[in-house]
């Protein structure tokens, strides 16, 4: 039992000092100076505040993306014991004592240093010599983009750290399944690629591109190991089902959990609280919750509530009545009720009480018991303050002539009669007899004479409607739409026979106790679902550019310029590397091109194992470029040349491929190979002094003198900022 | 020729009948629903029972050979009865009617209009309509109006016509794929029930007419695969061809073509990597493959859609509507259009006076008046819009910013050229104030400056000094008219001048917001061209020598249908149809009708069939998977298995190939949506149901072996689904063929109790 013992303990630890110097050369090259300078740069301002709210623990939306991200660099501001408070207003604001600048910069930075032996690790994964990848990684190393892009808080470098993560996990376990089917290395390395890539999901959306090569890649290698008839029926099965698992499941499942931690850390109410709907918004400490907290739960006749849109769009606002009626004539000659304005009011107000009224009963109260109000019933809704009735007619609608005016009902005796009923329809009801529930039932109110049905149109009315939101019928409601639903959000049981009292009850703060939770996955879908749909409007920015700029890199984006000298930081990639990974990407396209042609005719150029590696390389790389950049043509957001960043990562990968191959395949002599190492060993010098000659607005030290920069600016299109003396 | 028209009471239009579209008038004020009723139609139910009978010898158990001509011919004579039957129905404008009728009268009419669509499908319509002895007179204004004494019935048999054929061509097209009867005949009956596709032939709209194009292009490709063992044979060249002419007519109805396109090219390019596999063949051989499918596929399209266009540009030769979208060098090709045959000086100068257009599509001209920025908008000063009429306040005088030339009328002053780079200042000519700009915000695009008119009688100050520079040339080099593409960047702020296009409010007259933007980004919005230029001392020249060639109308007018195509935005508030809801037949579209009372049709599929090809989508890829996977595995399948396996990979996944190119790109599209976008993607569908159930049956079949009983299930189970399609569309036919009388939430309408899903609105 104890034979173990009677061999000795050896531990035999083989260490490749290219990866331990690659690795410090990157750490060096990341970290150099890092809370220099000590300023906002860029978009730091951006994630800043969401850094800040994680300290504080208050809620937001972000459309940018998923909350992990966020979530690392609060992490480092939590380890370097920020408290939050800094305002995140300007670029080039001068940081506080208090924000610990290096920490929050730290995590971005080492993931921008690690990627240099990642990279190294993936071109040997590919089966390409260390040369090769010693060159890939140099590249990475002395890329200036992606130096700028990892030494501030920025997410991009964490985003292409998980992403080629996660190719290099995946080839490792491609590598391995030929000997060791699930054996411990081969499930660390399947695992790790899901994990890797949900947290790349997690970081951006882009990671989103580089998930979907990987699947797609780990489909085509399980087609053939479908293929391989020495397999069981079930070992097939078990490989099919450890992939889902791994790749699919756990990543979706982590992808979740992100949300989960998010949604934990942050549960206090604030300044995107409107976004999200009453239901939410209860669910949060403070904020809506403490006026709604003990508000009674079922909605019965005589109840007092007030009724939020559920779009929330163009803002959020609750139906409201005034004194005012509407004009007899608009401004284009059209007529109107001249009946009291029915309005969607943005802010809270004494006016946005309605009483929920049964038609056939003449009280304003709750009756003991209450009667509560159920699906499918037929109601009267009576203004708090006005006591008129609620009412629509077929009259066109001040500026949404299609559809039906809505107002309050005065009666001018002139033939035209109250018609003032409304069914109330739940719509996310279990069954045909829910009763209606504060916060919870999302209600539409139709029309029981027109069929119409109570919609907030969008559009803001003019002076006489003081610039509130219009208010119409639907007559052609087409299925669901969220401007025709509302929910009631304040609520009390109404006590007042009298108007008078009634009106003193309606200016008094409902009171009670009862508290309403959201289970995890209604909040997760309606966060995620609000992160996807939430748009930002007209977003121009001075550096924004077009994805066509990016591969000549037409562009730059000035991240920060000293107050007083010049020195200043850009995002400005090594000219060299970048057309360099241009040139690679077509002769690598052309050389394929021209094999697998020649091979169709069955002329072989190179030898088969060659020809393997060169497809699964380019795959990986140029596949990897391709849906990290190609989908940005198809999008309407604002773009930045950071948005190129991933792809590049992958074209440079391929420079090196390139260059082997051509040096062990088409230089055929030696004179040819040393001529061409020659030339190798020169170019890479010039990727050298580019980088160095670009250190300045890469690291933003030393300043640069006038014609310095001018000299610096090697394409018209560059923007470098020179002060004017 | 003339439809005999049963009278019928006056009839409300409907809103929401009709698609926005630029260019069309929204009307203004809701109104009371008439009082008329519509009349019941005696001629319906006797019509089908006449139908019923016919339909029986299509049983399977048929002998193929002599059956095939005659399924055919049932075929071919349902698929007219079911698109011809009540085809004058409903007698007044149904929905998107409004705008091709319209433009069907435009090309009658040879007035110029502006659509998002390539020309052919309407150019087809208004021929149909000449042809038929429509005169272009009525006006299309919306839905309801009622066609009172025109002949509209030709233009919709056209469409009728070419939606009837749609039938055959899925017939032959399955029965060239599964080389089997019953999945043609499958398929066939498919689409001759469907409510949907019975729907939209039987209107003046373009869906026909591509969906003909496309089904012909589809055809005429599986015929020229299946005569690849004789290349070059009179058959191959004569379905190659016709490929290529029926892809040009699909890519010259709507841009949707392009998904066909891309489905032929694709399997071109399967087709040549097969041949350059084939070692048997030369390289020559090769060549001339190659050649034959440049010339086919590619040039003859291209030239026939090139074509159309010109055909399109000579026809439309007055101006029209859809002047204001295009460029001033355009315009003034066009007869009535103000800049037509006018001559003008050739360059810009100093003391000339101009007006400046916007290169925006429907960018407006540089505009001015007295009326001043309200309160709080910015510095209190004259207001500067973009306006889209001509109009004595689009006059600007161009002036050197240092010196005020005097009266450019004196002739003792020699003309000064403009030239690229100088610094000028504009000055309004009825109010002489300047063009100005400073840092305050702009009314709507804060980000951007506000531009102003200012100082009095000429005289302002430094911001008025604007640097003018043309697009593309060196500096010193003379200005063009019309043909120069201009940016104005302000002196002092370095912001070029712009317009945002976006519509400022009642103080600004409605008229298009104009900004100093300091994003130095080249676009239309920055960019200007003089138009108007009136200068006595300069000799004049007319406009012919800028007249654009035929490539340049071309790329413009592809231009501003893209444009066009984009703007189609939908609003926040709007309820819009998604992709996911069209496979499972979520929503249809309210072709006509509203109320009780009116004569209702409303676009929708028959939901049996639709349910069923969205079933049969889930059981193809089940069958696909499998039989794929038992093949890598090395499964030893009988030759018959073989064969089904064959028609399921091949046939099928081309189908599926199609299915996919015609749906899923309208999820990544953000224009605004319609259902009727899914009918192109839903007659592959059906076909691919046809060869779906007949593999599953003949696979049943086979499964219990006795060949008796065998051809028993397979027949029963044909049969079965046959049954079923024709009883679902006895249920629906009114959806097609109008509904009179109560909604269906009441018992006693036509429609009671087949009101299925929540979302239906009849």
């Amino acid at each position: 039992m104890l034979g173990f013992l009677k061999e000795p303990v050896v531990v035999t630890v083989e260490i490749n000092m290219n990866v331990m110097v690659l690795t410090l050369m990157g750490l060096i090259s990341r970290l150099w100076g890092l809370s220099y300078p000590r300023a906002v740069v860029f978009d730091e301002v951006y994630y800043g505040q969401f850094v800040s709210l994680y300290m504080k623990r208050i809620f937001f939306v972000d459309d940018s993306g998923p909350p992990f991200g966020h979530m690392l660099l609060a992490l480092g501001g939590y380890l370097g014991g920020f408290d939050g408070n800094f305002l995140w207003n300007r670029i080039g604001a001068e940081y506080s004592m208090n924000v610990p600048v290096w920490s929050l910069r730290l995590l971005p930075a080492l993931a921008g240093a690690l990627c240099v032996p990642l990279a190294y690790q993936i071109l040997v994964e590919l089966q390409f010599s260390h040369c090769a990848a010693l060159g890939a990684a140099l590249l990475i190393l002395l890329e200036n983009s992606l130096i700028t892009q990892s030494r501030f808080m920025l997410l991009e470098s964490v985003l292409i750290f998980f992403i080629l993560l996660a190719v290099l996990s995946y080839l490792k376990f491609y590598n391995l399944k030929k000997h060791s089917s699930f054996s411990g290395s081969w499930w660390f390395w399947l695992l790790l690629t899901g994990v890797a890539c949900s947290c790349a999901v997690g970081v951006k959306y882009m990671g989103l591109f580089t998930y979907i090569l990987l699947l797609t890649t780990a489909g085509l290698h399980f087609w053939h190991v479908i293929g391989d008839q020495n397999l069981s029926n079930v070992s097939l099965m078990c490989h099919f089902l450890a992939r889902g698992l791994a790749l699919i499941i756990i990543p979706v499942a982590m992808y979740v959990s992100f949300f989960y931690v998010h949604l934990t850390l942050l549960y206090r109410s604030g300044p995107h609280d409107q976004i999200m709907t009453s239901a939410f918004q209860a669910s949060l400490e403070g904020g809506l919750a403490r006026i709604t907290q003990g508000q009674p739960l079922e909605v019965a006749y005589g109840s007092q509530v007030t009724l939020r849109n559920v779009l929330g769009k163009p803002m959020q606002c609750w139906l409201h009545s005034h004194t005012n009626t509407y004009p007899i004539r608009y401004e284009n000659g059209r007529g109107s009720s001249h009946q009291q304005q029915v309005t969607c009011y943005p802010f809270k107000d004494v006016n946005n009480w309605w009483i929920v009224k049964d038609p056939g009963m003449q009280q304003l109260v709750v009756s003991n018991p209450p009667r509560p109000v159920r699906h499918g019933h037929i109601v009267q809704l009576v203004h708090g303050i006005t006591t008129r009735y609620l009412n629509t007619h077929d009259v066109a609608a001040p500026l949404s002539p299609h559809s039906q005016e809505v107002s309050c009902y005065i009666d001018y005796n002139i033939s035209m009669p109250a018609q003032n009923l409304w069914r109330v329809e739940i719509v996310n009801r279990e069954s045909d007899t829910d009763v209606w529930k504060t916060i919870l039932s999302e209600v539409r109110f139709v029309h029981v004479n027109t069929s119409a049905v109570l919609k907030l149109s969008g559009a803001s009315l003019p002076e006489w409607g003081y610039r509130q939101l219009e208010v119409v019928g639907e007559k052609l409601s087409k299925g669901y739409h969220q401007s025709m639903v509302w929910n009631v959000e304040e609520h009390r049981y109404g006590k007042s026979l009298e108007q008078k009292e009634r009106e003193v009850e309606l200016h008094s703060p409902t009171q009670m106790d009862i508290s309403k939770n959201l289970s995890f996955m209604a909040k997760f879908t309606e966060l995620q679902w609000k992160i996807l749909t939430l748009k930002n409007e007209d977003t121009e920015h001075k550096y924004s550019s077009s994805a066509l700029d990016w591969i000549t890199m037409d562009t730059n984006i000035a991240y920060w310029l000293h107050p007083t000298s010049s020195a200043q930081i850009h995002l400005l990639g090594n000219v060299v590397t970048w057309a360099s990974a241009n040139v690679a990407a077509l002769i690598y396209t052309c050389l394929s091109l021209w094999y697998l042609i020649r091979r169709r005719r069955k002329i072989y150029d190179i030898p088969e194992d060659a020809w393997q590696l060169w497809v699964s390389a380019g795959g990986i790389c140029l596949g990897g470029w391709a849906v990290n950049y190609l989908p940005f043509f198809g999008m309407e957001k604002t773009l930045f040349l950071y948005h190129y960043l991933p792809a590049l990562t992958f074209q440079i990968l391929l420079i090196p491929i390139v260059l082997q191959h051509i040096s062990d395949h088409l230089c055929r002599s030696v004179l040819l190979k040393s001529m061409f190492t020659a030339l190798i060993v020169a170019w890479f010098s010039s990727v050298y002094f580019v980088y160095c000659t670009f250190s300045p607005v890469t690291y933003g030290e030393p300043s640069l003198s006038v014609t310095e920069l001018k000299d610096l600016r090697w394409k018209d299109s560059w923007n470098i900022l020179i002060r004017k003396q | 020729m003339r439809a005999p028209r049963p009278a019928h009471p006056p009839r409300t239009p409907s809103p929401g009948l009709r698609r926005a579209r630029p260019g069309a008038a929204g009307h203004t004020a809701l109104r009371m629903p008439a009082a008329g009723r519509g009349r019941a139609e005696p001629g319906l139910p006797r019509q089908r029972e006449s139908r019923a009978p016919r339909r029986l010898p299509a049983h399977p158990a048929a002998p193929p050979a002599a059956a095939r001509p005659a399924a055919l011919a049932l075929v071919i004579l349902l698929s007219f009865a079911s698109r011809f039957h009540r085809l004058a129905e409903p007698p007044h404008v149904c929905w998107d009617e409004t705008h091709f009728g319209k433009m069907g009268s435009y090309y009658i009419n040879r007035t110029f209009f502006f659509d998002v669509h390539p020309p052919l499908g309407k150019m087809l319509i208004g021929l149909a309509g000449y042809l038929s002895g429509y005169d272009g007179t009525f006006p299309f204004q919306k839905p309801g109006d009622r066609y009172e004494q025109h002949n509209y019935v030709g233009m919709r048999g056209f469409c009728a016509f070419l939606g009837s054929c749609l039938v055959p061509l899925a017939y032959l097209t399955v029965l060239e794929l599964s080389k089997s009867l019953p999945a043609a005949l499958l398929t066939a009956f498919i689409l001759i029930f469907d409510t949907g596709c019975i729907t939209l032939s039987q209107y003046i709209l373009l869906d026909p007419i591509l969906m003909f194009f496309l089904m012909g292009a589809v055809l005429s490709m599986v015929k020229c695969n299946s005569c690849a063992d004789r290349p070059f044979s009179a058959s191959w060249w004569f379905w190659m061809s016709l490929t290529g002419v029926n892809l040009a007519g699909a890519m010259g109805v709507k841009f949707v073509g392009l998904f066909v396109v891309l489905l032929v090219g694709l399997n071109t390019m399967y087709d040549l990597w097969d041949l350059l596999g084939n070692l048997s063949l030369s390289l020559v051989m090769f060549g001339k493959h190659l050649l034959a499918r440049v010339l086919c596929l590619i040039l003859l399209p291209l030239a026939l859609y090139t074509a159309m266009f010109a055909v399109h540009f000579t026809v439309l030769n007055k101006s029209g509507p859809g002047d204001g979208f295009f460029s001033s060098a355009f315009q003034s090709q066009l007869i009535g259009n103000n800049l037509h045959n006018i001559s003008v000086p050739e360059h810009v100068a100093y003391g000339s006076v101009v007006t400046m257009k916007n290169l925006r599509m429907a960018g407006g001209y540089l505009h001015s008046h007295w009326h001043l920025y309200p309160e709080g908008i910015g510095a209190r000063q004259q207001q500067v819009t973009a306006y889209l009429h001509k109009d004595l306040n689009n006059l600007w005088i161009i002036k050197k910013h240092d010196s005020d030339t005097a009266d450019p009328s004196d002739p003792s002053i020699p003309v000064e050229f403009v030239r690229h780079g100088d610094i000028i200042r504009l000055e309004h000519k009825e109010t002489s104030r300047n063009l100005h700009s400073h840092q305050h915000e702009a009314p709507l695009t804060r980000k951007h400056f506000q531009v102003t008119a200012y100082g009095i009688n000429g005289t302002g100050d430094s911001n008025d000094f604007w640097r003018i520079e043309v697009v593309g040339r060196q500096a010193g080099k003379l200005i063009r008219v019309l043909r120069g593409q201009v940016r104005l960047t302000h002196v002092a702020t370095g912001c070029m001048l712009g317009s945002s296009g976006k519509i400022l409010p009642k103080w600004g007259w409605e008229q298009l917001e104009v900004t100093c933007t300091p994003y130095l980004k080249e676009t239309p919005n920055s960019l200007w061209n003089f138009e108007d230029h009136i200068n006595p001392k300069l000799p004049n020249i007319s406009l012919d020598v800028l007249k654009p060639s035929f490539a340049e109308i071309l790329l413009e007018s592809h231009m501003v249908m893209i444009q066009g195509n984009t703007a189609l935005k939908p609003k926040d508030n709007e309820v819009t149809s998604k992709p996911w809801h069209w496979p499972i037949n979520y929503q249809g579209l309210r072709f006509s009708g509203v109320n009780e009372t009116d004569y209702r049709v409303y676009l929708l599929g028959n939901p049996v069939i639709w349910w069923l090809n969205l079933v049969t989508i889930g059981l193809y890829l089940l069958i696909t998977v499998s039989a794929a996977v038992a093949l890598k595995r090395g499964v030893q399948l009988t030759s018959e298995l073989k064969d089904l396996s064959r028609v399921v990979l091949r046939g099928g996944g081309q189908i599926m190939l199609g299915w996919l190119l015609h749906y899923l790109p309208f999820f990544m599209m953000g224009r605004v949506l319609y259902f009727h976008h899914y009918f192109p993607a839903m007659l592959f569908s059906s076909m691919l149901t046809g060869i779906t159930w007949d593999t599953l049956l003949k696979f049943c079949a086979m499964f219990l072996s006795p060949s008796a009983t065998a051809r028993k299930v397979y027949g029963a189970g044909f049969l079965a689904l046959v049954l079923l399609i024709i009883y679902s569309f006895y249920l629906f036919h009114p959806l097609s063929y109008g509904i009179i009388g109560p909604m269906a939430s009441d018992p006693s309408s036509p429609m009671a109790g087949l009101r299925w899903m929540d979302s239906w609105e009849f």
